[in-house]
């Protein structure tokens, strides 16, 4: 038996269980970032449509925010870019404490 | 992201192969960079194909130059630890190094040692060190450390690793252990290359428990991977 058991690869054993137990999910992706933020380019967080999800594009404190924008994904079928940071009206609520900024690209897993 | 995708991202994080997925994110229309090149219903330009190239030769993820909004995505083979020596320390290491993101195999062929009541979840191989590094190949995002205290199991392993392309070799040892084993690898001709082994093994943290050397040998492990040798 294979174990799975580093970041990426439990992440995909993850999509694929959902996708074969007939669940929806989405898969966000860090693609650009500016300034300290916390996880770097390329950083995923795969979400089914019970909202479980696994990985992490920040430190924590955008995750709700992503995660209800995954469900908008599942449900439309349609991709969105989120953009997080201090700048943000809602800087308080989903804004970075660290002062950076990223964008996160969500998209629905067929 | 197609099911053809994600299927293809797992087969080749199962084979240690590196690939990179190209995301248009105007629409999510993505294609797939390899060894063999690029396929997908996202067409590359030349130039774009060439720098997606170049991002999964160095396993980086960015945004592709130009105002398209290409974004790369590099998935690289997982750091892999392999132990040699199914001993006390291991049975530290094995679950620190699996928490830390590597693909841990514990390798000793006596079965005494290599039980899964001692090592619970953690992927056992029983066969001899040089037919399992043989089998299981030594790629540079692989790191090996010889813990078994026995020339029998060590030796054997340390003679396949060090011509290897691996990117840590330790082995467990005192100081006269450590000469004693230098000179064995002298004898087999290895005498240029015994300079890759990390002996005293792991970073100097003053510990002396299974767990605190483990922590030691973990960190050392870590410490070359993002900053390279020092000796």
């Amino acid at each position: 038996m294979k174990r799975v058991n580093t970041d990426d690869d439990s992440l995909f054993a993850n999509l694929l269980q959902w996708r074969a137990a007939g669940k929806a999910a989405a898969l966000a992706t860090v693609v650009s970032t500016w300034g300290s933020s916390p996880r770097p380019e390329g950083s995923h967080l795969a979400v089914d449509e019970a909202g479980h999800f696994v990985g992490s594009v920040s430190g924590g404190c955008i995750e709700g925010a992503v995660i209800d924008a995954a469900a908008q994904v599942m449900a439309s079928g349609r991709p969105q870019l989120l953009e997080f940071g201090v700048s943000d009206e809602q800087a308080w609520q989903v804004g970075l404490a660290c002062g950076g900024r990223v964008q996160v690209f969500v998209e629905p897993v067929e | 992201m197609k099911a053809a995708t994600l299927t293809r991202i797992a087969r080749a994080q199962q084979r240690r192969e590196a690939l990179v997925v190209v995301t248009r994110l105007a629409d999510g229309l993505q294609c797939v960079v390899d060894a063999a090149g690029c396929s997908g219903e996202l067409a590359l330009a030349p130039q774009q194909a060439a720098e997606a190239a170049g991002l999964l030769a160095g396993g980086r993820s960015a945004l592709l130059a130009g105002d398209e909004r290409l974004f790369a995505r590099a998935y690289v083979p997982s750091p892999r630890l392999l132990i040699v020596g199914a001993v006390h320390i291991a049975q530290a290491l094995a679950p620190m190094a699996t928490a830390a993101g590597f693909e841990v195999i514990v390798i000793d062929p006596r079965g005494a040692f290599a039980s899964a009541e001692r090592f619970p979840g953690v992927e056992l191989c029983d066969e001899w060190p040089d037919e399992a590094l043989a089998r299981l190949g030594l790629d540079a995002a692989t790191a090996l450390v010889a813990l078994s205290h026995d020339p029998k199991l060590d030796d054997p392993a340390l003679e396949l690793a060090l011509p290897g392309a691996l990117f840590y070799i330790g082995a467990l040892g005192s100081r006269r252990t450590h000469e004693k084993r230098l000179e064995r690898l002298r004898a087999a001709g290895l005498g240029e290359l015994t300079g890759r082994i990390h002996s005293p093994i792991g970073l100097d943290l003053g510990g002396r428990s299974p767990a605190e050397i483990a922590v030691s040998i973990l960190a050392e492990v870590i410490q070359v991977r993002y900053r390279g040798a020092a000796r």
